[in-house]
């Protein structure tokens, strides 16, 4: 029989790292006016990207962001096995869009705004179990095309609730491989500072969470449970406290979901206060943003790792590090037949490698 | 899945740490926007009967001028400011109605003469149309009886 990497119930840990070769991300001109201005490859001005629809410009902004990773790795397109991208729009129409005229073979995926869990947890296993020599892991989001595909027309006046969040338009793209990246090409920015490189050396595949919860405009309150459990699931299987982890960073759960979550926690006996962050809490300025609860999104998530997270780790900032993008699995259809908004969350964990 | 006890727990728990709009500053916002739009409106109306004409054509320009100007403000991204300050106050008013019928045509326009714009103008105000002419006809038939049984004359 060959050898298994599972770990406990949910989990996997990969017996070699698996490597981060580079990551870029570009986000829309609210994001780059936020806290993180500074942290982006690009900030494009046009919301639209030049293009017609809003479709088309996440799609551009999509093909953009992964161009831009395969380039900094020093790679080509042809050098990528698959990719792993999705996004918010129905039949997930950005990523297939974006990447179609790359040439490289495509997965796509939809974990609403956990979609970058999902992407990196695939590439991974894709990478450590011998199937491709690099990955490519990329989502998007766009805040019009959001409005459009779940709530309505951006021209049509209404009143959000506090506890609504704000989608991010942004799109983050990574690229894997199984060894260290390296310095191949003159224009090539890899992943690495000195001997400092970032790897992904587990995963914890979240299942799907319902509190019964109905409220779509309230995410936080729906996701929080399915990262609780994820969390809780990932470190009973690798038998690890939150303080083996100098940060645990959530994907969009906002001011309402990151206190449901510290709660939901407490009340297993599992204390994360000092480690927890949330990527929808860091991309925004609430007070002067009007961002209510937070970003969110799938490009929440995925440009804060890009753009601080990645980094952080490689400056030395946090050596071992906890991703947990959250994601709520709705669609119109389901809400307005009644259903509830079930979650979801995984867990993706990211360490300092000395190479 | 958790027994629906603890459901109904946690809704109660979720509510509690959400935080909320202030009711009443809502209200008061509401109140001086949609006070406003009916200011303008009586505006209208009044110049209009200055003019000489009467009070049911009067009352057309009113409308008309009133949507014209909510629709020319969706158009301009000026609306859906309005309506995020004034949250009903901007609604109910016809010109609410009327940005709800322009805001989904600006959306939609990519998507085609027909299938776009033809299929989701009505998105949002379909069920206003829908059920206010229901609630017309049904009304029609009991003011029908009652003039027949002669309660009315």
């Amino acid at each position: 029989m060959k050898k298994l990497y599972t770990k406990g119930r949910a989990s996997i840990e990969f017996d070699s790292p698996v490597f981060f070769e580079s990551c870029a991300s570009i986000t829309g001109p609210k994001e780059g006016q936020g806290p993180l201005k500074d942290c982006f490859d690009a900030i494009c001005k046009d919301p639209t990207f030049g293009c017609d629809t809003w479709e088309a410009a996440e799609s551009a902004m999509q093909k953009e962001s992964a161009q831009m990773a395969i380039g900094k790795a020093g790679l080509s397109p042809a050098a990528i096995r698959m990719v792993f991208a999705g996004d918010l729009l129905a039949q997930t129409i950005a990523s297939s869009f974006g990447i179609a005229g790359m040439g490289i073979p495509f997965y796509g995926l939809y974990g609403a705004c956990s979609t970058m869990g999902e992407a990196l947890s695939l590439g991974a296993m894709t990478i450590a179990g011998g199937y491709a020599e690099h990955t490519l892991c990329a989502t998007s989001s766009h805040f019009a095309s959001a409005e459009k595909e779940f709530r309505f027309p951006l021209g049509y006046g209404n009143q959000r609730p506090l506890s609504a969040s704000w989608t991010v338009t942004g799109s983050a793209s990574c690229i894997l491989g199984q060894t260290p990246p390296k310095e191949t090409h003159p224009n090539s920015m890899p992943l690495r500072k000195g001997s400092c490189c970032a790897a992904i050396t587990g995963i914890t595949t979240g299942k799907l969470t319902d509190y019964g919860l109905k409220d779509s405009l309230n995410m936080g309150g729906c996701m929080a449970p399915a990262a609780c459990d994820t969390i809780s699931q990932h470190l009973t299987d690798f038998g690890r406290s939150p303080s083996d982890y100098d940060a645990i960073f959530t994907g969009d759960l906002g001011y309402v979901g990151k206190k449901i979550l510290i709660d939901l926690l407490l009340a297993k006996d599992i204390d994360i206060t000092k480690q927890h962050q949330d990527c929808g809490i860091l991309i925004f300025d609430a007070d002067t943003q009007d961002t209510h609860a937070g970003g969110s999104g799938c490009g929440c998530s995925a440009v804060v790792l890009a753009g601080y997270i990645l980094p952080g780790i490689l400056s030395g900032k946090w050596k071992r590090v906890l991703f947990v993008p959250t994601g709520a699995l709705l669609s119109k259809v389901s809400f307005n037949e009644g259903d509830t908004v079930p979650g979801i969350a995984h867990a993706v964990v990211i360490e300092q490698k000395e190479v | 899945m958790i027994k629906k006890e603890q459901q109904k727990q946690y809704e109660k728990y979720v509510k509690e740490v959400t935080p909320t709009h202030n009711l009443f500053l809502n209200m008061g916002k509401a109140f001086f926007t949609g006070g406003l739009i009916c200011l303008i409106g009586q505006f209208i109306l009044n110049y209009a009967k200055n003019m000489g004409l009467d009070k049911e054509t009067s009352g057309s320009w009113c409308s008309l001028i009133l949507i014209l100007l909510s629709v020319l403000l969706t158009g301009l991204n000026i609306y859906p400011k309005i309506g995020k300050f004034g949250g009903a106050g901007s609604l109910v008013p016809i010109t609410g109605f009327a940005n709800s019928v322009a805001a989904p045509a600006i959306e939609f326009k990519a998507e085609g003469q027909i299938f776009g714009i033809g299929c989701k103008i009505f998105t949002i105000a379909g069920p206003v149309i829908l059920y206010g002419t229901l609630s017309s006809w049904i009304l029609g038939i009991i003011y029908y009886i009652l003039k027949l049984t002669g309660v009315l004359t």
